[in-house]
C-alpha cells in the first residue's frame, strides 16, 4: 500500500480525536449482516430515511406556517398557492406520514412473523414500540395543524377521552387543552410539540440501532449466525440493496404525491374548522382505524363504563406488544418453521384489516359487531394463542446454519430442531 | 471478482485503485442528478413567494402632494419618500459639484422629473430612516450616526458610503406613479 | 392453503381500499363519473372552459360565494393578460384601511386583491341565507366527496320529484346533497350569462364551465404538478432499474 496522502492524514488526525469515520466503517461499511435477509428487511432502512424526509418537509413547511386558529388554516393554502414548490412540500409531507405508517407496520409484521422479537432482542423490540407511540403521537399533533373540520374533530375526540380517567380526568383535560375545549392555547402547543417529538425519535432510532448492533440483524430462518460464513459485510450488499428497496417505494410514493395525493385524506379536512358543527362522520386518518374501531367496540363493563374501557383497551392493544416475546412460547423464532403459527399469523393480519375497515364506519349495526369481534380475536390472539400454540406446535426441523441451505440446497440432513436459542 | 472489503484494523480504508465499472458510474451518476434535482424545490421554496412577489410594486397618486410637501409610501416592506420639491431645492440640487459629492451623481440622474423626487428612505449607512428637511444640505439627516443627505438625496458628510436609493419608478400618467 | 390465509387477508385489504372512496361518499345518490380535460397522468385545464366558468362564477354563484383564496393575479394563470386582469378586478369593490380618518373604505380590486367576497363577514353572509352561511368555494371540489364530479352532479340535479323526501320550508330538493334537502336554490337556468366565445349557455354546459373553474381555483398548481409528476417518476424508474441491475450484480459476487 502507498503511504498516506496529507488528507488521508488529516482525516485520520481528525479520527483519532472523535472516530466517526471509524464509527461509520464499523456500523454501515464492515458491519457484518446475516447473507440471506430477504426483501422484508428493507423497510426498517426505509423507515429512517422517511423520518428524515418528514424532518426536511417539516422544516420548510415550519417556515410558512403560523399556528394561530384564525391564520392556520390559510398558512397552510398559501403554503399550496404562493410559497414556491409548495404544494409540493406539503403532499410530500402529509403522504409521507402516511408511508411512514405503510413502512413501520410491514416493519413490525416482519419482526412478529420472523420472531425477531425473541431473546435477546427483546429491548430492541421495546424501542421499537416506543418508537410506534412516539410516532402516533407525533401524527396526531400533525393532523391538528391544518386547522380544518377533521383536526379540530379528531382532536375533540380524542383529548375528550382522557376525561375517561376517574376524578383526574377534567383536569388533566384542561392542563392539555389549556383551556376549556380545544382552542388556539391547543393549536400554539401541539405545533411546538410537533416540531420536538420527530427529534426525540431520532434519538430512540440511535437507541434502536445501537440495541439492534448488540446482536445483529435477525433472518429469514430465524436461526443464529454461526461463522462469518454465514455473513456479509453491510456495505455493499445491502447498502445496494436497500438503495434499490428505496428505489421501488419512491416510484410507489411518488405516484401518490403527484397524482393521488388526497386519496389517503378526508375531504373534510379542506373545510375550515368550526367548533359549532360536527362532521357528521368523524374519522381520524387510515393509520389510526384499527386503534379507533378497538375504542368504540368496547362496551360498558361493570363498574367501568365504556369510554373508560375503550380507552384502556386502546392502549392495551399496543402494550401488550411489550410482552409478546415471553405471550410466545415457541422455541423456534421464524414462522418458517412453525406451521400452524404461520396460518394463525396470516388471521391476525386479517383481522387488524378487518378492525381497520370497522374503524372506518360509524360505531353502530353490523359493523359495531363486526369490530367487537375483530377486537376480541386480537387479544385471543395475542394472550391465549401466542402462549398455546407455542406450547402444542411440532416445529419443522431447522438447517444447521445459514449457509448451509445454500451450500447443500435444502434444510433436511444434519438438521436438529429448536435450534434458535430463546 | 472483487473481494468484500475486509475489516482491516484501525478501520482505513486501503488505498486501492479499483476499476469502476460503467454500471456503478451511469448509477451513480443518475443518482446524483436525482438528489441534486430533489435538493432544488427545498432551496427555491425559501425565495419570495407569488403573494410577496405580487407586492413589489406600489402606485402612489401624487395630485394631493402640494409644492415643498412629502409623503411617506411603503413599499417592499420599506419607507419611500415622495417629495414635491420647491424651485430652491431643485437648483441647489443641480448646481452642485460634483467634486463635492462622496458618491457623484448628476441630480438628473436621480430624478426623471425635477419637481418629484423619490428615494428609499433607508439610510444607507446602518438602514435607520433619515428626517426630511433636516440637515446642514437642507436635504435629509440621519439621526443614528449623523448622516447629511442633499436636497437630492446625495450623502454629503457623515458615514453613509452612498446616495440614497432611487427605486425604479415611471410616471404612469402625470399624476401617477409606479414604484417597482 | 399454506397461503390461503395470507391471499385472504390480502383480498380483504384490497376490497376494503377499493370501496372506501364510494361508500365515504356522504350523498343519497350515486355520483356518476364525468370525463375532465384535467382527470388522468397528462391532465391539464381547457382554459377556454375554465375562463367559461370564472364567468358563471362572476355572474351566478359570486352573488352569494366568496373564492377567498384566489387572488385576481391568479387569473394570469389561465390566460388572461395584465390589462384583461386589471378589468376584471376593477370592477369589483373590496374594503380598505384605515384611512387617515380611522375609517374603513371601499374602493376597485387591484390585481393583488383576493375575489371581493359578496358579504361583508360570515354572520352576514348567514343573516341572508336563512341562517347558514354559503360556504366558500375556493376549495369546494377538494372538500367534497367525487370532486368535480359531485358538484357538476349537484348543480344539474335539482329536480321537483322529492321521492319519499319531506322537504322543510325554504330548501330545495337535490338527490345528490346529503340529506336530500338543500339551503341553495337551483341556481343555474340555462342562458344565466351570455359566454363570450359564444357557446350555448345550457345548464349542463354551465354547470360543467363552472365545476372546471372551481376545480382550478381549489388546485390551482394541477398542471404543474402533473407535469413534473410525470419527469419525477419516469427517472424514478430509470434510476430503480439502474439500481437493480447494479444490486444484482454486486450480489453476484457472492456464490
Amino acid at each position: 500500500m502507498s503511504k498516506p496522502s496529507v488528507g488521508m492524514k488529516m482525516v485520520q488526525w481528525f479520527d483519532h480525536r472523535l472516530p466517526i469515520l471509524t464509527f461509520t466503517n464499523h456500523a454501515l461499511v464492515e458491519y457484518p449482516t446475516p447473507r440471506n435477509l430477504n426483501y422484508w428487511w428493507n423497510f426498517g432502512s426505509l423507515a429512517g430515511i422517511i423520518l428524515v424526509l418528514q424532518i426536511i418537509t417539516g422544516v420548510v413547511l415550519a417556515m410558512h406556517y403560523t399556528p394561530h386558529v384564525d391564520y392556520a388554516f390559510n398558512s397552510v393554502e398559501h403554503i399550496m398557492r404562493d410559497v414556491n414548490y409548495g404544494w409540493l412540500m406539503r403532499y410530500l409531507h402529509a403522504n409521507g406520514s402516511s408511508a411512514f405508517f405503510v413502512v413501520v407496520y410491514i416493519h413490525i409484521l416482519r419482526g412478529l412473523y420472523y420472531g425477531s422479537y425473541k431473546n435477546p432482542r427483546e429491548v430492541l423490540w421495546w424501542l421499537g414500540i416506543i418508537l410506534l407511540f412516539l410516532m402516533m403521537a407525533t401524527a396526531f399533533m400533525g393532523y391538528v395543524l391544518p386547522w380544518g373540520q377533521m383536526s379540530f374533530w379528531a382532536a375533540t375526540v380524542i383529548t375528550n377521552l382522557f376525561t375517561a380517567f376517574p376524578f383526574v380526568g377534567e383536569s388533566i383535560v384542561n392542563w392539555l387543552w389549556g383551556g376549556f375545549g380545544v382552542g388556539n392555547p391547543t393549536l400554539n402547543r401541539f405545533f411546538s410539540l410537533h416540531y420536538l417529538l420527530p427529534f426525540v425519535i431520532v434519538a430512540m432510532v440511535f437507541l434502536h440501532l445501537w440495541a439492534l448492533h448488540v446482536f445483529k440483524s435477525n433472518n429469514p430462518l430465524g436461526i443464529d449466525v454461526k461463522g462469518p460464513q454465514d455473513e456479509v459485510p453491510f456495505h455493499p450488499y445491502y447498502t445496494v440493496k436497500d438503495l434499490f428497496g428505496l428505489g421501488v417505494f419512491m416510484v410507489i410514493f411518488l405516484a401518490f404525491v403527484f397524482y393521488a395525493p388526497n386519496f389517503l385524506g378526508h375531504p373534510d379536512n379542506y373545510i375550515p374548522a368550526n367548533p359549532m358543527l360536527t362532521p357528521a362522520h368523524i374519522v381520524p386518518e387510515w393509520y389510526f382505524l384499527p386503534y379507533y374501531a378497538i375504542l368504540r367496540a368496547v362496551p360498558d363493563l361493570w363498574f367501568i363504563d365504556a369510554k373508560l374501557a375503550g380507552v384502556i383497551a386502546m392502549f392495551a392493544s399496543i402494550l401488550v406488544l411489550f410482552i409478546v416475546p415471553w405471550l410466545d412460547t415457541s422455541k423456534v423464532r421464524s414462522a418458517t418453521f412453525r406451521p400452524i403459527y404461520k396460518q394463525i399469523y396470516w388471521v391476525l393480519v386479517l383481522d387488524v384489516f378487518v378492525l381497520g375497515y370497522a374503524g372506518s364506519q360509524p360505531a353502530e349495526g353490523t359493523w359495531l359487531i363486526i369490530g367487537r369481534i375483530a377486537t376480541a380475536y386480537y387479544f385471543f390472539h395475542m394472550l391465549i394463542l401466542l402462549p398455546f400454540i407455542g406450547k402444542i406446535e411440532r416445529p419443522k426441523p431447522l438447517p444447521a446454519s445459514i449457509s448451509e441451505p445454500v451450500l447443500k440446497g435444502g434444510g433436511a440432513a444434519a438438521a436438529q430442531p429448536a435450534q434458535g436459542r430463546s | 471478482m472483487a473481494e468484500s472489503p475486509a475489516s482491516t484494523a484501525g478501520g482505513a480504508v486501503p488505498e486501492e485503485e479499483t476499476r469502476r465499472d460503467f454500471l456503478y458510474l451511469a448509477t451513480g451518476a443518475v443518482g446524483t442528478v436525482g438528489v441534486l434535482a430533489a435538493a432544488w424545490p427545498l432551496v427555491h421554496q425559501m425565495n419570495p413567494s407569488a403573494d410577496v412577489l405580487a407586492l413589489s410594486t406600489t402606485e402612489v397618486d401624487l395630485s394631493g402632494i402640494e409644492e415643498g410637501q412629502s409623503i411617506t409610501v411603503v413599499w417592499r416592506g420599506k419607507p419611500v419618500f415622495v417629495r414635491h420639491r420647491t424651485a430652491a431645492e431643485i437648483s441647489a440640487a443641480e448646481g452642485a459639484a460634483m467634486a463635492d459629492l462622496k458618491d457623484p451623481q448628476p441630480d438628473s440622474e436621480r430624478a426623471q422629473r425635477p419637481q418629484w423626487l423619490i428615494l428609499v428612505g433607508v439610510c444607507t449607512h446602518f438602514g435607520c430612516i433619515p428626517l426630511g428637511q433636516q440637515g446642514d444640505y437642507d436635504g435629509w439627516f440621519c439621526p443614528c450616526h449623523g448622516s447629511h443627505y442633499d436636497t437630492s438625496g446625495r450623502i454629503r458628510k457623515g458615514p453613509a458610503p452612498t446616495n440614497l436609493v432611487v427605486p425604479r419608478y415611471e410616471f404612469r400618467d402625470d399624476t401617477t406613479i409606479l414604484i417597482g | 392453503m399454506r397461503n390461503l390465509g395470507k391471499y385472504a387477508a390480502l383480498g380483504v385489504a384490497l376490497g376494503a381500499l377499493w370501496t372506501a372512496p364510494a361508500l365515504a361518499a356522504g350523498g343519497t345518490a350515486p355520483v356518476e363519473a364525468q370525463q375532465w380535460s384535467f382527470h388522468g397522468v397528462f391532465g391539464s385545464f381547457d382554459r377556454a372552459e375554465v375562463q367559461r366558468g370564472l364567468q358563471v362564477y362572476l355572474a351566478v354563484c359570486a352573488t352569494c360565494h366568496s373564492l377567498d383564496l384566489v387572488a385576481y393575479r391568479n387569473l394570469a394563470e389561465i390566460g388572461y393578460n395584465e390589462d384583461q386582469i386589471k378589468d376584471i378586478a376593477a370592477e369589483y369593490e373590496v374594503t380598505d384601511g384605515p384611512d387617515d380618518d380611522g375609517e374603513m373604505f371601499q374602493r376597485p380590486a387591484k390585481p393583488s386583491d383576493y375575489f371581493a367576497p359578496p358579504y361583508a363577514n360570515l354572520k352576514a353572509a348567514a343573516a341572508m341565507n336563512g341562517g347558514k352561511a354559503p360556504p366558500d368555494l375556493s376549495l369546494i371540489t377538494k372538500a367534497r366527496a367525487g370532486g368535480a364530479d359531485y358538484i357538476y352532479a349537484l348543480l344539474t340535479g335539482y329536480t321537483d320529484d322529492t321521492g319519499e323526501h319531506e322537504i322543510p320550508e325554504g330548501l330545495s330538493y337535490n338527490p345528490y346533497f346529503p340529506g336530500g334537502a338543500i339551503g341553495m336554490p337551483p341556481p343555474l337556468y340555462g342562458d344565466d350569462v351570455a359566454y363570450a366565445d359564444g357557446t350555448a349557455a345550457t345548464i349542463e354546459q354551465e354547470a360543467r364551465d363552472v365545476s372546471a373553474f372551481l376545480t382550478w381555483a381549489a388546485e390551482p398548481e394541477l398542471e404543474a404538478r402533473k407535469q413534473l409528476g410525470l419527469k419525477v417518476i419516469l427517472f424514478m424508474l430509470v434510476l430503480t432499474v439502474l439500481l437493480y441491475a447494479t444490486k444484482r450484480k454486486v450480489w453476484r459476487n457472492l456464490h
